[in-house]
C-alpha cells in the first residue's frame, strides 16, 4: 500500500523532480550555467520538440500515434520558401508573400494530417501504420517539390519567426509558450479536450455517448500536422535554409520520448501538456549537460533512452502496484 | 484494505461458493489464492502443506486454476494453441502440433464438446471459450478450479453444460471455487457456501443448511423486508397508466440476430423485452439507439419517420442507452465519476465549446446525492467504485439529459442485491414521472415483475406481446422456448 503511494507519488512528479535536479547538477558542474545564453539556447532547441509534441500528446491521449510529423515538417519547410522566394507565383509584397508561405505551409501540413486522420477513422487502419505512409512519401514529396535541392533565403520578414525577438525573449519561445497554454487549457476546459480523453480511454463508450469518434480523431490529427508544419517553418527559419533530407529528422521519435517521458499513456485516455512540456525540457537538458560538459552526442542518445526506460517503468508501476 | 481475516476452506472434490456483495472482498481473496495479489499476513495451506504464490503462472503449475468472467485467453489463436499455451509439446525442439491437437481434443471430449481445435478462439460462442478456459485449466491438473461468474454471459442451455463440467469435475476429486450473484444456480450446483462481507469471511456452512432468504439478509448483513414472494424491488401494487404511444418500431431487421422484430412503447410505462440470449433484445435496442442502422423495417418517434444514423441522432431525440456492458460500452475507467457522467450532456451545458464547470458540478452533486452513489468525491476515478456504483453513474449520464425514452439492457448485471433494490426502485419512479422505459433484461423475476408490458423476442422475431395481467412465468417461459401459442398479436 505504501509501495503503491511511493509510485503514485513518483509517477506524478518524477519528471519535475529530474529537471530539478538536473538544474542542481548543472549549477554545480557546467560553467556559466547560470546565464540568460544558456536558458535561450536551450529554450529556443527545445521549442520545435514542444510544439510537435504537444500535438502528438492529443494524438496519443485518443489512443493513437502519429510517426508522420517529421516529414510534414519537411513538406512545409519545403513549400515555405517556394512561396516566398516567388518560385510558384509572382507577389509583389514581401509581407503578403510571407503570410501566404506560413499560412500555406502549415495549411498543406494540417491538411496532410488530416489525411491520416481520415485513414484512420474512416477505414479503421491502425495508426501506427496510416501515418507510416507518409512518414515515408512525405519526406519523397518534400525531395520531389524541391528537386532535392537545398534552398537558402535570406528574409527577415519570415526569419522573425526562428530569429525574432520580443520583451528579450526568442519569438518562438513565445509562440511555444502559447500553444502549451493553449492546449492545455483546450483539454481541461473544453468539450474537445473531454471527447480526445473519452476517444482515447474507451471509444465505444464514447461512441455510444453521443462523442463523434472520428471527427475528434480526423482533428486531433490535423492539429498534429498543423504543429509539425509551424514546428518546419521555425526550424528552416533559424538556419536561413531548407533541406527535405534533414527538416523534422527523427523527430517523432523526440516528440514521443517527451510525451512518454511526460507521464501520458501510451495507451490513451490519460494526457498532461505539462507533462510533455517537462518531458522536453528534461530530455533538453540531459542532452545539453552532456554536450556543456564534452560528452559527445552518440552518448546523449543512449542518455535518452535511459530516461524513457525509468518514465515508462514508473508508469507501470504506478498502475500496477 | 480490502481482506481483514478473511477464512476460505475449501475440500477435494467439493463445489464452494463464494458470496458476498460487491466490494466484500471475493475478488481480492481470489487474486491471492491466484498469485495475483500478495497478502500482508495470514496463510493458505493447499493439499496438506502450505502455498505460497508469487505469479499467476505459479498458481497454475501448482494446481490452481482461474477462469475469469472475462475469458483471458488469446481470441484470435486457435483452441490448440489457448489450451496447449505454457505446456507445449515439442519434438526435436520444434512444437508438436499433431500431437497438441490431439490432445485438446481428447480434453474436450470429457465434455462432450467435438469442435475442431484448429479454428480460431474468437470462431466459438462465449460458452464454448468458457469450455475451453475450463479444459486449459484441467489441462494443467488443476486440484482447484476458481470461476469467477462463469454464467453471466451464458444462456440457460449453456449454463446446464457447465454444470454438467463441473459434476464431472467433482466426480475427478477436483474442487472449484464458484462465485455467482445468481442465487439459484448456488442451490443448484454448490455444496457448501462462504458469505463474505466487508473484507471478512461471516459464515461457511452447507447449502442445505441455509435458505435464500438467509443468505440474501446474511450478505446484506441486515434483514431484507421480502413481501410475499417478491424478488425484487418493483412495487407490485403499482396503478400508473400508460401515457401517449411515444415510440414503435416494425418489421425491423438488421441482417444479423434481429429479424423481424415489432413493438411500440409508451410514456409512463415499462416494457420488458424478454428472451433467451441470441434472441436480439440487445441487438433490437442498439437500432433504436442508431448504433447499428437498420436493414429493413421502420421507427416512429412520436408519429414521424425516425431513422437515426449515429447515436446522435438519438441523444438528440431524447433518447438514452444504458448498454449491458459496463467495462466495454459503459465506463471510461480513467475518467473520473464527473467526467464519466456528464459524457453526454457537456456538449450542452458548454458555451463556444468551453465547460461550463459550475454547473457541471452542480448537476454531478445533484445525481450523486439523489442516486445514493458512494464514491469519495466527484474527482473520483470510476474505476474505483464498485459495479452497482457506476451503473448509477452511467444512469445519471442519460438521466442529466432529461431523455424521454430510456433504454435499459441488463440494468442490474452484476451489481449487488442492494444497489440492485435501490436501481430497481428508481426505474419505477421514473415510469411514474412519465418516462417511458425499454427494460431488457435476463433476470426473468425482473422483467415479469418490473415490466408493465413485455415483448418476448425468440430467434430475432417478436412472439409475443403480453399485458401487465397476462405477465405470468409459465407464459414468458413458454414463449422463450416455443415461440407464440397463439397468433402474433397486432401492435398498439
Amino acid at each position: 500500500m505504501s509501495d503503491r503511494r511511493i509510485y503514485a507519488f513518483l509517477d506524478r512528479y518524477a519528471t519535475l523532480i529530474a529537471l530539478a535536479l538536473l538544474i542542481l547538477l548543472n549549477l554545480a558542474i557546467t560553467p556559466n550555467f547560470l546565464s540568460m545564453q544558456t536558458l535561450n539556447v536551450n529554450l529556443t532547441q527545445v521549442c520545435t520538440i514542444v510544439i510537435v509534441a504537444v500535438g502528438m500528446t492529443l494524438v496519443i491521449a485518443t489512443g493513437g500515434i502519429d510517426l508522420s510529423v517529421g516529414s510534414l515538417m519537411a513538406i512545409a519547410g519545403a513549400l515555405a520558401p517556394m512561396i516566398f522566394m516567388g518560385k510558384l507565383f509572382g507577389i509583389d509584397s514581401v509581407g503578403l508573400a510571407v503570410a501566404m508561405a506560413i499560412v500555406i505551409a502549415i495549411g498543406v501540413a494540417g491538411v496532410l494530417g488530416a489525411f491520416n486522420g481520415w485513414l484512420i477513422a474512416r477505414f479503421g487502419i491502425q495508426p501506427i501504420v496510416a501515418t507510416l505512409v507518409l512518414f515515408i512519401a512525405g519526406r519523397g514529396i518534400a525531395q520531389v517539390l524541391t528537386n532535392g535541392n537545398l534552398q537558402v533565403f535570406r528574409v527577415p520578414e519570415f526569419q522573425f519567426i526562428g530569429l525574432g525577438r520580443v520583451f528579450g525573449l526568442p519569438f518562438q519561445v513565445i509562440i511555444m509558450a502559447a500553444i502549451v497554454i493553449a492546449a492545455a487549457l483546450m483539454l481541461r476546459r473544453t468539450v474537445f479536450g473531454r471527447q480526445i480523453l473519452a476517444v482515447g480511454g474507451n471509444e465505444n463508450a464514447a461512441a455510444l455517448s453521443g462523442v463523434p469518434v472520428r471527427r475528434v480523431k480526423i482533428a486531433v490529427y490535423a492539429i498534429s500536422g498543423l504543429l509539425s508544419g509551424l514546428a518546419g517553418l521555425i526550424v528552416i527559419a533559424i538556419n536561413s535554409a531548407s533541406d527535405a533530407n534533414l527538416v523534422g529528422l527523427g523527430m517523432e521519435l523526440d516528440a514521443i520520448a517527451a510525451v512518454a517521458v511526460g507521464g501520458t499513456l501510451l495507451s490513451g485516455g490519460r494526457a498532461s501538456i505539462w507533462g510533455t512540456l517537462l518531458g522536453a525540457l528534461t530530455i533538453q537538458i540531459v542532452r545539453y549537460t552532456l554536450l556543456a560538459n564534452g560528452v559527445p552526442d552518440a552518448a546523449a542518445m543512449v542518455v535518452k533512452a535511459a530516461i524513457i526506460i525509468a518514465a515508462v517503468w514508473l508508469q507501470q508501476k504506478a498502475r500496477t502496484a | 484494505m480490502a481482506l481483514d481475516g478473511a477464512t476460505l476452506e475449501v475440500a477435494p472434490g467439493e463445489v464452494h461458493a463464494l458470496v458476498g456483495q460487491n466490494g466484500a472482498g471475493k475478488s481480492t481473496l481470489i487474486k491471492i489464492l491466484t498469485g495475483y495479489f500478495r497478502k500482508d499476513s495470514g496463510s493458505v495451506d493447499f493439499s496438506g502443506g502450505p502455498f505460497e504464490v508469487a505469479s499467476p503462472r505459479a498458481a497454475q503449475e501448482a494446481g490452481i486454476s482461474t477462469i475469469f468472467q472475462e475469458i483471458n485467453l488469446v481470441p484470435s489463436r486457435s483452441v490448440t494453441e489457448n489450451i496447449c499455451l505454457g505446456r507445449e509439446t515439442r519434438r526435436f525442439g520444434l512444437l508438436h502440433w499433431a500431437a497438441m491437437h490431439k490432445e485438446a481434443g481428447h480434453l474436450l471430449a470429457r465434455f462432450n464438446m467435438k469442435v475442431d481445435v484448429r479454428r480460431p478462439l474468437s470462431d466459438f460462442s462465449t460458452a464454448n471459450q468458457q469450455m475451453i478456459a475450463i479444459a486449459r485449466a484441467i489441462a494443467f491438473d488443476a486440484r482447484l478450479v476458481v470461476m469467477d461468474e462463469p454464467t453471466s454471459s451464458l444462456d440457460e442451455r449453456e449454463t446446464a453444460v457447465l454444470f454438467d463440467v463441473i459434476g464431472g469435475l467433482k466426480a475427478e476429486g477436483i474442487s472449484v471455487v464458484f462465485v455467482s450473484h445468481k442465487l439459484d444456480e448456488l442451490y443448484e450446483v454448490c455444496d457448501r457456501v462462504t458469505i463474505m462481507r466487508d473484507g471478512r469471511t461471516v459464515r461457511s456452512c452447507a447449502m442445505t443448511e441455509i435458505d435464500k432468504l438467509e443468505l440474501v439478509s446474511t450478505m446484506l448483513g441486515r434483514e431484507v423486508s421480502r413481501r410475499d414472494g417478491h424478488a425484487t424491488a418493483f412495487d407490485d401494487s403499482r396503478t400508473r397508466e400508460p401515457g401517449k404511444q411515444l415510440f414503435r418500431g416494425e418489421g425491423l431487421a438488421d441482417g444479423g440476430h434481429v429479424r423481424d422484430v415489432g413493438f411500440a412503447l409508451r410514456q409512463n410505462e415499462i416494457v420488458g423485452f424478454a428472451g433467451l440470449l441470441g434472441a436480439g433484445r440487445t441487438e433490437t435496442a442498439r437500432l433504436i439507439f442508431g448504433a447499428v442502422r437498420a436493414a429493413t423495417g421502420r421507427m416512429e418517434l412520436d408519429g414521424a419517420p425516425f431513422d437515426p444514423r449515429s447515436p446522435i441522432d438519438a441523444i438528440s431525440a431524447g433518447i438514452g442507452y444504458c448498454t449491458e456492458d459496463r467495462k466495454i460500452e459503459g465506463i471510461v475507467p480513467d475518467m473520473s465519476v464527473a467526467e464519466n457522467m456528464m459524457l453526454a450532456l457537456m456538449p450542452k451545458l458548454a458555451r463556444a465549446g468551453i465547460l461550463d464547470e459550475t454547473r457541471q458540478t452542480e448537476v454531478v452533486a445533484g445525481f450523486i446525492k439523489s442516486l445514493g452513489i458512494k464514491c469519495s468525491g466527484p474527482q473520483q476515478k470510476i474505476r474505483e467504485l464498485s459495479g452497482g456504483n457506476q451503473q448509477k453513474v452511467l444512469l445519471g449520464r442519460w438521466l442529466a439529459m432529461s431523455p424521454r425514452l430510456l433504454i435499459l439492457d441488463e440494468p442490474t448485471r452484476g451489481i449487488d442485491v442492494g444497489a440492485k433494490a435501490e436501481i430497481q426502485k428508481l426505474v419505477n419512479r421514473l415510469a411514474d414521472e412519465g418516462l417511458a422505459v425499454l427494460m431488457i433484461s435476463s433476470e426473468l423475476e425482473e422483467v415479469l415483475e418490473g415490466a408493465d408490458r413485455l415483448y418476448v423476442l425468440r430467434e430475432g422475431l417478436t412472439v409475443a406481446e403480453l399485458g401487465r395481467a397476462e405477465i405470468t412465468e409459465d407464459r414468458v417461459l413458454s414463449a422463450m422456448a416455443h415461440g407464440a401459442t397463439e397468433p402474433r398479436p397486432a401492435h398498439v
